[in-house]
């Protein structure tokens, strides 16, 4: 038996709520319903799924999608051994047999083929049939299902299917407001209250930006990452030049006017 | 009478009048004037060649304007430059007197002051006079063989422009102005005068190409995306122009239309131009946002200006409290008035305190010293601290201010200005309310309402074209206006479409290999990027149980995504009208009819493939009237509409390529995808009525073609003029093809296509 201490979180994430959904989300696991988050990135998605799994004190695996997994990535596979093969389960598996909450970061990011060897666990059956080894999982009483993605792509192509869509109860999520987003930063990195609001109205200008020339804002991640510099000693300019301009665009018009805000921003 | 009517002379002014030797009257009454200016700042040896080259001007036979000049400026002109500049433009003025120029000595003296305070060395001035010099032997007249016997034209309006031009541009910049005026209207009088004179649309255009400083068309965008981001405002932005209204100064202003900006900033006191334009945008953000109008009747013009002050004030203060970086900013632009500078005895001092209580509000360390200033400003800080404060609040501060300070000398005509303009704020015209209109002035722009003129079609828009000869691009040169095109029947392609059902068949299974399948695994390969481990364990599985195992364990990936946008450019020139020659031609189709059957094909088969397309028609005539007539667009569907634009399709005029490439590029400049290919069918090489030059409308294209390529899109020509390659290969390459059957061209052109996209 794989050993389940190894998900466990130890330490408890920093997360603060924006609204009910840590209340909700326990009632969602009280019923073992799956659960999909959408949002930008960087807005605390993961975070958040960390945070309920130590809250929970449940198990938590996380599997980061990508486009050239397979089902047996997820599933499980059997592997070449010196004297013949042996099964390995994969992540999913393993979660439906230990009872962890089981997190697909970005699951637009996998081909469609491959998200729906899900359903069978997402709905009323619980199991995970493994056809190669001829095995049906019934689902570990405490195991849940929780995927989410950033519907800001826009793409066609990375969309999920409504048969997918329709197995979740889903939370959207967003940037937190500004004086929330100070909290969220000045906590996070220990820094100020005020260098954290000007963090903060940085990234404002960034996301009023959102369709004329930028796909998505500055995240908080990236807040984050720019306080931290200026915590690590960075003058706070370049810091915020560093850590907030130069990762999210490559226009010119645009990096020049978030420079300017960063400018007239810290006097 | 040569003496001075003065009764008594001192000896020595008396010998320097008979070193002059200059017998004009005009010369005499102002000659100890100039000549105590001249004695104060020049040398011995400097009086010595100042009174010589007075002498020479005095007899060259020019009547006495020269000479009275430079007795004048000369002194003046010798302290800038200093006085061993005086042969080379002796020299210069020698030059021109010799040449049939002589006219345009006087405009060159005239100028010469106020060029030399702008070019500051002399080594510029010697740049300056050697390119007047080449612009005077290059256009004086050698019209009909009759060597140099008629004036420059341009050359006294040049003279007369050139403190104005080289206050805009500078010595490199003003040489390739002369340079394209030279070039295009080299043997054309009038039109030199005019463009020498800043009076023709081109030279001015041609002078703000040439401009130095931030100039607004190009920083649109970063404006208009700093309203957006920092201040969450959305606004168009309208220019106007700061050089031909020298006298009445526009600034900045903001009503329903947009917001008014001048067109080019340059660079001050450390602000770059971009950042000043970003001033008066946070500015008049500043005034949209906390700004609520007052009545004005109520107050007299001072109190007026006052509350204008404190209320702009505040606005940037507030702003401040937003963005504490833009008081770098406002603090450098903002003047800061000396406090002695104004007298208030003899001028009137109103807008020097106003401008000194903004200045000590704006900037915190500063040292004025006038105590209602100081107070004031600390009265106005009270009131922020206690929140936003409000337009009212500033009236009172305001009329408070005015009855403290005011001075009986305010009401001069003659008013303080040096330091107290800031250039950043606007006319504040959104402040004030009337409860009656216009009860000082009499009113007559309101009675006139001004109709709105119906828009019939989009304004033009105009694009540069290439000249080889310079090696340049001729600035705003081709209008292009672009219309719908009208509508015929679309029953009528619909029955191309069926003449055609065979190729339009074969078409379809060729298209169908084309249809997109994105990124696709390809399994069973011996050679693979990866290891396919499904079927390497089947493989050994079979290999244990002692069967014959399955070499084929690796798969890799393919991508067979199309992402295409295509836009197809047809020339609709008078040429079309004629009929297709070719073996065995029976038809008596014309080309258009044969274009318009491969079009329809061509389009229906797109559509099938689902690639993002457009159609557009042009023709010319001449470069003030190029069509662009929009047949089917990227968001529409192949449907009736279009057809029956199609079907209508008619030849007219000639065929100015460049420009309506450059158009039709704009807009699949525009759109999403990987690949962009534009398709121009053509049947003729490019010509118009306007241009002699065979060569320049091919070169333009072959530079549009270029300009295309740098934006990535890929041109391909389909030409139908069996001649087309002595040009079609100078204009795109190797991209193209000629059809000389062209009854084949229904079936090649969708073939082409394929081919190309494959």
């Amino acid at each position: 038996m794989t050993d389940k201490d190894q998900y466990k979180i130890r330490k408890e994430p920093f997360y603060q709520a924006q609204g009910k959904e840590i209340a909700l989300y326990e009632a969602a696991y009280a019923a073992r319903l799956p659960v999909m988050i959408k949002g930008p990135t960087g807005c605390g998605k993961s975070r958040f799924v960390e945070y309920m799994a130590w809250k929970l004190n449940k198990p938590l695996i996380t599997v980061a999608c990508n486009e050239d997994m397979t089902a047996s990535d997820l599933v499980g596979r059997y592997i070449l051994e010196a004297n013949g093969t042996r099964w390995l389960d994969g992540p999913l598996t393993t979660a439906a047999r230990i009872g962890a909450i089981c997190y697909l970061d970005e699951i637009v990011e996998a081909r469609q083929d491959t998200t729906v060897v899900i359903h069978p666990l997402t709905d009323h059956r619980r199991t995970l049939p493994l056809d190669k080894k001829g095995e049906l999982i019934e689902a570990h009483a405490d195991f849940q299902m929780v995927i989410s993605y950033n519907p800001g792509y826009q793409s066609l192509l990375k969309d999920l299917k409504q048969s997918t869509k329709q197995r979740f109860t889903a939370f959207e999520f967003d940037y937190p407001d500004a004086q929330l987003e100070t909290g969220i930063v000045a906590k996070e990195t220990g820094t100020d209250e005020a260098l954290a609001a000007k963090l903060v109205k940085i990234g404002a200008t960034a996301r009023n930006l959102k369709g004329h020339g930028l796909d998505e804002g500055i995240s908080t991640r990236l807040l984050v990452y720019a306080a931290t510099l200026i915590k690590g000693g960075v003058e706070p300019r370049d810091a915020c030049r560093m850590a907030l301009v130069r990762p999210i665009t490559d226009d010119a018009d645009i990096r020049d006017t978030l420079d300017h805000a960063i400018d007239a921003t810290f006097a | 009478m040569s003496e001075a009517p003065t009764e008594y002379e001192h000896p020595l002014m008396k010998a320097y009048r008979e070193q002059l030797g200059c017998g004009f009257p005009q010369v005499a009454e102002v000659f100890e004037d100039c000549m105590a200016e001249a004695l104060s700042v020049l040398s011995r040896e400097g009086i010595d060649a100042y009174l010589e080259y007075a002498h020479f001007l005095c007899k060259m036979g020019r009547g006495v304007e020269p000479v009275l000049i430079f007795l004048e400026e000369w002194p003046s002109i010798a302290t800038t430059l200093g006085e061993s500049a005086l042969p080379a433009i002796a020299d210069f003025i020698r030059k021109m007197w010799k040449s049939p120029n002589g006219r345009a000595i006087v405009p060159f003296l005239q100028s010469l002051a106020a060029t030399s305070r702008r070019l500051h060395s002399q080594e510029q001035m010697q740049d300056y006079m050697d390119l007047a010099l080449a612009f005077m032997e290059r256009t004086t007249g050698s019209i009909h063989g009759i060597h140099t016997t008629f004036a420059s034209p341009g050359l006294p309006e040049f003279f007369k422009q050139s403190p104005y031009l080289l206050n805009q541009v500078s010595i490199a910049g003003l040489k390739n102005w002369v340079e394209y005026g030279i070039r295009n209207y080299g043997d054309h009088p009038e039109r030199q005068r005019d463009y020498f004179s800043l009076q023709s649309a081109d030279s001015r255009a041609m002078l703000q190409k040439e401009r130095h400083g931030t100039l607004l068309v190009d920083n649109e965008r970063k404006l208009d995306l700093y309203l957006r981001g920092l201040w969450r405002e959305d606004a168009r932005f309208v220019p106007y122009s700061l050089k031909f209204d020298e006298l009445r100064k526009p600034i900045p202003y903001y009503d329903k239309l947009g917001i008014r900006l001048p067109d080019v900033f340059d660079d001050r006191n450390g602000v770059a131009g971009i950042d000043r334009y970003r001033a008066v945008l946070a500015h008049i953000v500043g005034h949209r946002r906390w700004t609520t109008a007052i009545f004005a009747d109520n107050y007299s013009p001072f109190q007026r200006m006052t509350i204008e002050f404190l209320e702009d004030s505040r606005v940037e203060y507030l702003a401040m409290r937003q963005y504490p970086g833009l008081r770098r900013i406002f603090m450098a632009l903002h003047p800061a008035p000396a406090e002695d500078a104004c007298d208030p005895e003899k001028e009137s001092a109103v807008r020097h305190r106003l401008a000194m209580l903004s200045r000590a509000i704006l900037d915190p360390n500063h040292t004025y010293k006038t105590p209602h200033i100081i107070e004031f400003a600390q009265r106005f800080h009270a009131l922020m601290a206690q929140g936003e404060s409000s337009t009212q609040a500033m009236a009172e501060l305001a009329v408070a201010f005015g009855a403290k300070t005011r001075r009986q000398s305010d009401q001069l005509p003659k008013i303080h200005f040096k330091d107290t303009e800031v250039d950043y704020r606007d006319d504040n015209r959104q402040m004030w309310k009337f409860i009656e209109e216009g009860d000082e002035e009499e009113a007559f722009d309101q009675q006139r309402k001004i109709e709105l003129e119906e828009i019939t079609g989009l304004p033009p828009r105009h694009y540069a074209e290439w000249d080889y000869n310079s090696q340049t691009y001729r600035p705003d040169w081709v209008s292009v206006y672009e219309a719908l095109h009208p509508k015929g029947n679309p029953a009528h392609i619909d029955q191309l479409l069926i003449k055609h059902a065979a190729l339009a068949k074969r078409l379809k299974r060729m298209l169908d290999l084309l249809k997109p399948q994105d990124k696709v695994r390809i399994r069973y390969q011996e050679e693979g990027s990866e290891l396919d481990l499904d079927v390497a364990l089947r493989s050994l599985i079979d290999y244990k149980s002692g069967a014959t195992p399955d070499p084929r364990i690796n798969m890799s990936h393919k991508t067979s995504g199309r992402d295409i946008a295509v836009m197809l450019l047809l020339d609709l020139s008078e040429s079309l009208n004629e009929k297709a020659s070719g073996p065995g031609d029976a038809s008596g189709q014309t080309i258009l009819e044969l274009s318009q059957e491969a079009v329809s094909l061509l389009a229906w088969a797109v559509d099938k493939l689902g690639d993002p397309f457009a159609i557009g028609g042009f023709h010319s005539n001449t470069r003030h009237d190029v069509r662009y007539l929009h047949i089917k667009g990227y968001s529409e569907r192949w449907d009736d509409e279009v057809k029956g634009r199609l079907a209508a399709m008619e030849a007219a005029y000639s065929t100015r390529m460049g420009a309506a490439m450059r158009h039709a590029a704009h807009y699949l400049q525009a759109q999403k995808a990987d690949k962009k290919l534009m398709l121009i069918l053509t049947d003729g090489e490019p010509s118009d009525v306007d241009t002699k030059d065979e060569r320049l409308l091919i070169e333009d294209a072959r530079q549009a073609v270029k300009e295309l390529d740098q934006q990535g899109i890929y041109t391909y020509c389909i030409n139908l003029d069996p001649k087309a390659d002595e040009y079609v290969a100078d204009i795109f390459g190797k991209q193209y093809t000629v059809i000389d059957n062209i009854q084949r061209l229904p079936e090649r052109l969708p073939q082409l296509f394929i081919a190309l996209t494959k």
